[in-house]
């Protein structure tokens, strides 16, 4: 058994170079999908709790902070109460639809992740059509809204259903020009672009520039233009009329309750990371760090740099930014200290503070665990790509907390004259730029 | 055993050749006129998958560029794309004059 | 910028074959059964997006992932949603209590045995006692499957479907007006 095992964990050494799927090997191929898996699902128990602290703190609030310390369980509330709520069925609804339609949400939403690329060899395969593949997965979570608002044989639950899937079939337009454009970018410096999402990241390093700062406006214009319709595409604010709570009464999961409701959320959470993972591919560089094309001097420290690998980059700026993910950790914790001083000091919050002070140590302790050389090598890819992401988590919850929502015939208006318009030009401009790219530096002055 | 054991060309032209059985039974035999249109979906996969098989086996012999079954197969989905949507059309247009979707009551021009 | 298609052969084959490929044509055939014999529209439609993605996974198998790709935006995430638009639009409720068989049943039956009749004996008797498709063939690999087919559409030294291509935007439009057109209730 041991040797079994053994024989299985160090078949990780054979796969140098490729991802698990892409090299066969089934094993690694579990654990990776587990991990990702998992890493999903704290993902989104995390996300409720910051939008709801963030939405209170900007509409000067508290917002949940009796659960645990600073609300900290409250999602683990949250997530028994509505396993343990009762399951109810409407009176005529299509029992079988009604079972089959969150699931397919869900299963859109998450098989989405088998190839997102947390590294060069950190995914759980590399496809040929990686980007299509997303974009096409993606789309499927249309059928499971559309047959969840019919099978629910109430009015308003239909209605939210159709508005639902015009808006994200209209956005699905804007967001393949937008990304069509990025992937021409792709075939600037090689001569053969390439859909794979590995090969995307790949060729902004070659190019040693993230696509956003590419072609300067026109890297940043394909950009606002995914982001704003990746928002429209998963339904939040301020595109968020068909599950809107005074408007429809929640939209197509009015008649959910309970394990079915939840199984939408969690759809809609990994929905919102997952198009966040593409905008971050495509145009933020992936898992590169800032700057990704200047790395200062060569600098050797005895034992701490450079690292182990000896085709990794030694300047003096890869230091600085490979202490990153250390340093923010033990913000993290240094951020948890500090409340800890400020909670009150009566004797009935001493189990909440002995609490918050255990989690800042643990994120302390993981931030000094991050400046260790092995595992700060491996760990930097993870934690630039996963940094980016929250960036964008952030985005959202802030888009929620400040603008109004769009009324339906303004949202199809945005979506069809504004947005497809500027694409097209938008993928004209960038093929007659690429086409001419010593043209266009010369123009904007050495540029790129 | 193994022969079924060992996945070749003919075991997806039978895939095909069944799938393309289904289709027909649905097309002639069915009712509704939207579960005759679905049939015909049927079928035009059942076509792509031989299309995409063959492209396999070409490609075995004439080099790793020699795709061409899977370039008609994405024209075909391409036409089915067009045709499913014409024919849908057409069929709200004929609901909305006879207020039935029955394939039986398409007689206007019988004589 | 001549697109160089190098496909290396195979050097991982790939694992558990049968079991795949025995899986995915179970669900295609069931979903293919269940699409002709349900009295329920959005039943028959939702056994048929499965049999699609089953499909899709077939063609992963015969390593045409550009085709999968295609086949899982277009056909499961694009006709798909169409039909179960006009579905629900057309869907009346005394339909599903009526018969669910049209009058020519039986011969439409008759013709479809024949059809797999004439299968069967093309796949059979047709070679003679030689295999119908000789194996010992190279597999490549799929790693430049996108670029390969793009050469064969747009390359200028080796495409040879371009103008196919550009007839099928045509084709396209055509669709799109004819479409409109005939679901406008006052042209």
């Amino acid at each position: 058994m041991n040797e079994f095992l053994q024989q299985y964990v160090f078949s990780y050494l054979d796969t140098k170079g490729l991802t698990p799927g892409g090299a066969g090997n089934i094993f690694w191929a579990t654990v990776y999908i587990l991990l990702v898996f998992g890493g999903l699902s704290v993902a989104v128990i995390a996300m409720n709790w910051l939008e709801r602290k963030i939405l209170a703190h900007m509409q000067v609030r508290l917002g949940p902070m009796r659960v645990g310390p600073h609300g900290l369980l409250q999602p683990i509330a949250d997530a028994i109460k509505l396993l343990l709520k009762e399951d109810i069925i409407p009176a005529e609804a299509d029992k079988i639809i009604f079972w089959i339609a969150p699931f397919i949400v869900v299963l859109a939403a998450f098989t989405v992740f088998v190839v997102v690329p947390f590294g060069p060899t950190h995914a759980i395969t590399d496809m040929n059509i990686g980007i299509l593949f997303m974009l096409g997965v993606s789309s499927l979570s249309v059928l499971g809204i559309v047959t969840a608002g019919w099978a629910s044989n109430s009015h308003y639950p239909l209605i939210g259903a159709l508005r639902s899937s015009a808006q994200m079939v209209s956005y699905e337009v804007a967001m393949g020009l937008a990304v069509v454009s990025a992937i021409m970018m792709t075939s600037l410096e090689t001569g053969t672009g390439t859909l794979s999402m590995i090969g995307i990241v790949q060729a902004q390093q070659a190019q040693g520039v993230w696509f956003v700062f590419k072609f300067f406006p026109l890297g940043l214009i394909a950009f606002g233009m995914f982001a704003i319709a990746m928002v429209a595409e998963t339904n939040r604010a301020p595109f968020d009329l068909p599950e809107a709570e005074s408007e429809l009464t929640a939209g197509f999961h009015t008649e959910y309750s309970g394990f079915r409701w939840s199984l939408f959320f969690l759809a809609e959470y990994s929905a919102m990371i997952a198009v966040s993972s593409i905008a971050v591919t495509l145009w933020l560089g992936g898992w590169l760090r800032p700057f990704p094309g200047v790395h200062g001097p060569s600098i050797a420290i005895p034992h701490i740099w450079p690292p182990a690998d000896p085709a990794a980059p030694t300047g003096a700026l890869d230091f600085v930014f490979a202490l990153c993910p250390g340093i923010s950790f033990l913000l993290l914790g240094a951020m948890c200290f500090y409340n800890v001083q400020r909670m009150p000091k009566h004797p009935l919050f001493k189990i909440q503070t002995m609490g918050l002070a255990g989690f800042g140590a643990v994120l302390g302790l993981i931030g000094l665990i991050m400046f260790l050389p092995p595992v700060r090598d491996r760990v930097e890819d993870i934690f630039w790509f996963s940094a980016k992401v929250a960036g964008f988590m952030y985005l959202y919850i802030w888009y929620r907390g400040t603008f109004p929502r769009y009324r339906f015939d303004q949202l199809m208006k945005v979506g069809w004259k504004v947005l497809l318009p500027t694409g097209l030009a938008l993928l004209i401009l960038t093929a007659i730029v690429g086409m001419h790219a010593d043209l266009w530096a010369q123009i904007t002055g050495g540029g790129q | 055993m193994d022969s079924l054991l060992h996945i070749t060309t003919l075991h997806y032209l039978v895939l095909g050749a069944a799938l393309f059985l289904l289709g027909v039974i649905g097309v002639l035999t069915r009712r509704n006129v939207v579960i005759v249109l679905m049939s015909i979906e049927l079928i035009l996969n059942a076509v792509n998958l031989n299309l995409v098989a063959f492209s396999r086996y070409w490609q075995g012999i004439h080099g790793p560029g020699a795709l061409h079954g899977q370039v008609f197969a994405i024209f075909v989905i391409t036409d089915a794309a067009a045709e499913a949507a014409v024919g849908l059309g057409i069929l709200i247009a004929f609901f909305r004059n006879k207020e039935t979707v029955n394939v039986d009551e398409v007689n206007l021009l019988k004589w | 910028m001549n697109p160089v298609v190098t496909n290396p052969p195979i050097t991982n084959p790939p694992v558990a074959t049968p079991f795949f490929f025995y899986l995915l044509a179970a669900t295609m055939i069931i979903g293919g059964i269940l699409v002709i014999t349900r009295k329920n529209a959005i039943h028959s439609a939702m056994a048929l997006i499965t049999a699609l993605l089953a499909q899709a996974g077939l063609y992963l198998m015969l390593y045409a992932p550009f085709v999968a790709g295609v086949q899982i935006i277009l056909y499961a995430g694009g006709i798909m949603v169409l039909f179960l638009f006009v579905i629900m639009l057309i869907n009346l409720e005394r339909n599903m209590k009526e018969r669910q068989f049209n009058k020519q049943w039986l011969v439409g039956i008759v013709a479809a045995a024949a059809l797999g009749g004439l299968f069967i004996t093309v796949y059979t008797t047709a070679t003679r006692g030689k295999p119908l498709f000789p194996e010992g063939r190279v597999i490549y690999a799929d790693g430049q499957n996108t670029q390969a087919i793009a050469a064969l559409l747009f390359d200028r030294s080796t495409g040879q479907y371009m103008f196919a291509f550009e007839i099928a935007s045509l084709l396209l439009l055509v669709a799109i007006i004819g479409a409109v057109v005939m679901a406008k209730k006052r042209i």
